[in-house]
């Protein structure tokens, strides 16, 4: 039996009355222990900030598995019970967006070979069609990047590097002090042009 | 419509494999939509493989939505002004199997076609009895239902004299990543399908009726609503790989 799909369409402009959560942009509360942030701005092909867009998140926990029945692992309860693994933010009017969450862990890739840690990100907008699907990895994790098949599918460095999170030195949207090392990350979304971000057929 | 598995996850047997369709979303680089010029992505879409991260998605569950958040029409002090209709229909995937337990989250314009939201200027009335928001899970068998009103159609400036056809936005998340589908439902008859760029982005004229809901009299509540059936259908996994891998 095969039935056929529906298709998509733009969440259009008004988006921002029917699907921000006041919670959504934490994956686990803020002040979490070990919590880490990352935030950027979502950029059109001029270069200008897309005010009316929503940033969605899916990740594994810290140890790198998933609540989830299709995980062939078994689903597993993450060790914080209020992480929630799913991240959804609506970008303001510079373009900002900002995700308070835990950092992944590895997570099994093809062959048995790990993946670096990432989050697969899903972008929504006036003039989105349909979402467009990107990964953030972490700067940090230079070494599991360097392995990862995922990035090395890619093979225009600079290409590779849209999909690098930099270490931030202060988290620009959180509190005033500066964060540790590795706590805040910086991922902007650049949906056409210079600089254009990877995006995936998924 | 043509749908084809993914080669690239096939050296992971024991994860589902979801379809990849082809031809039947909208291409993101569609001219005759404006929106989409400087926001369409320019360079093709890299493969990625359907692994962990992939197959697996949150399942947001009860806790989230109550009862009430199904009827648009009860959450103020008066009734909303407006034709009073029935949504209802199920959320199944290609495989026809249906999605449990899956939160869906609508919005919509009011009965004069304007939007609870700040940027909408359209010189139409603001209905203080109506905010559009709706949300609800399927149940066990992926049925859900919404009462609401139905929404007006809308100018916009897209092109001159530019009319949205009548809509409710339709968000799903489904069983997986893969899965997760934002889309709209439109409503039998609509005379402004044809001009339409939105619409009519979806290639195939077969698909684009898959986005309208049909006027149904047995959903049809007597002195009381207009009913509408709209099935949603969610991309679906290999069934060879399904039967032998976990079950839900
Ligand atoms: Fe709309």
């Amino acid at each position: 039996m095969s039935l056929p799909i529906t298709p998509s369409q733009t969440v259009g402009p008004y988006l921002a009355i029917g699907l921000p959560w006041p919670d959504g942009p934490y994956v686990v509360p803020e002040g979490t222990s070990g919590a880490i942030t990352i935030s950027g701005r979502v950029l059109d092909g001029a270069g200008e900030p897309v005010p009316d867009a929503l940033v969605e998140t899916w990740q594994a926990d810290p140890d790198g598995r998933f609540d989830h029945p299709d995980d062939p692992r078994g689903p597993a309860a993450p060790a914080n019970p209020e992480f929630r693994g799913f991240g959804r933010c609506p970008t303001d009017d510079d373009g900002q967006y900002r995700i308070v969450t835990l950092r992944p862990g590895a997570v099994p890739g093809p062959d048995g070979r790990p993946q670096a840690p990432h989050l697969d990100v899903s972008v929504f907008a006036r003039g989105l069609l349909d979402r467009v699907v990107t990964r953030i990895y972490l700067a940090d994790e230079a070494a599991a990047n360097a392995a990862d098949p995922v990035l090395g599918s890619i093979p225009d460095p600079d290409r590779r590097a849209t999909l690098i999170a930099a270490a931030d030195p202060a988290d620009p949207a959180g509190p005033a002090e500066p964060v540790g090392e590795g706590m805040a990350f910086r991922f902007d979304i650049r949906l056409q042009g210079s600089g254009e971000t990877v995006f995936f057929d998924v | 419509m043509t749908e084809v598995q993914d080669p690239a996850a096939s050296d992971r047997p024991d994860l589902p494999r979801y379809q990849r369709p082809a031809g039947v979303h909208p291409p993101l680089d569609t001219p005759s939509y404006g929106s989409s010029r400087l926001r369409a992505p320019g360079r093709p879409p890299v493969l990625l493989p359907h692994l962990l991260t992939e197959v697996t998605g949150p399942l947001l569950g009860a806790g989230r939505v109550t009862a009430a958040d199904a009827d648009l029409t009860t959450r103020h002090a008066g009734e909303p002004i407006g034709e009073r209709i029935i949504v209802t229909g199920r959320v199944l995937d290609s495989d026809g199997r249906p999605v449990p337990d899956t939160l869906i989250e609508i919005w919509q314009a009011n009965a004069a076609g304007r939007y609870a939201h700040h940027i909408d200027n359209h010189p139409a009335p603001l209905d203080p009895n109506f905010d559009g928001v709706g949300r609800c899970l399927t149940d066990s068998l992926g049925r859900y239902r919404f009462v609401t009103i139905k929404p007006g159609a809308y100018p916009w400036k897209n092109h001159p004299n530019a009319w949205r056809p009548a809509h409710i936005h339709f968000s799903l998340f489904g069983r997986a990543f893969t899965q997760r589908l934002v889309t709209q439902m439109y409503f039998p008859g609509d005379p402004l399908f044809g001009q339409d760029p939105i619409f009519n982005s979806v290639p195939d004229p077969a698909a684009r009726q898959r986005m309208i809901a049909g006027f149904d009299l047995g959903t049809t509540e007597p002195e009381w609503a207009l009913g509408y059936q709209w099935d949603i259908v969610l991309r679906g996994r290999d069934a060879t790989v399904f039967e032998s891998g976990e079950d839900r």
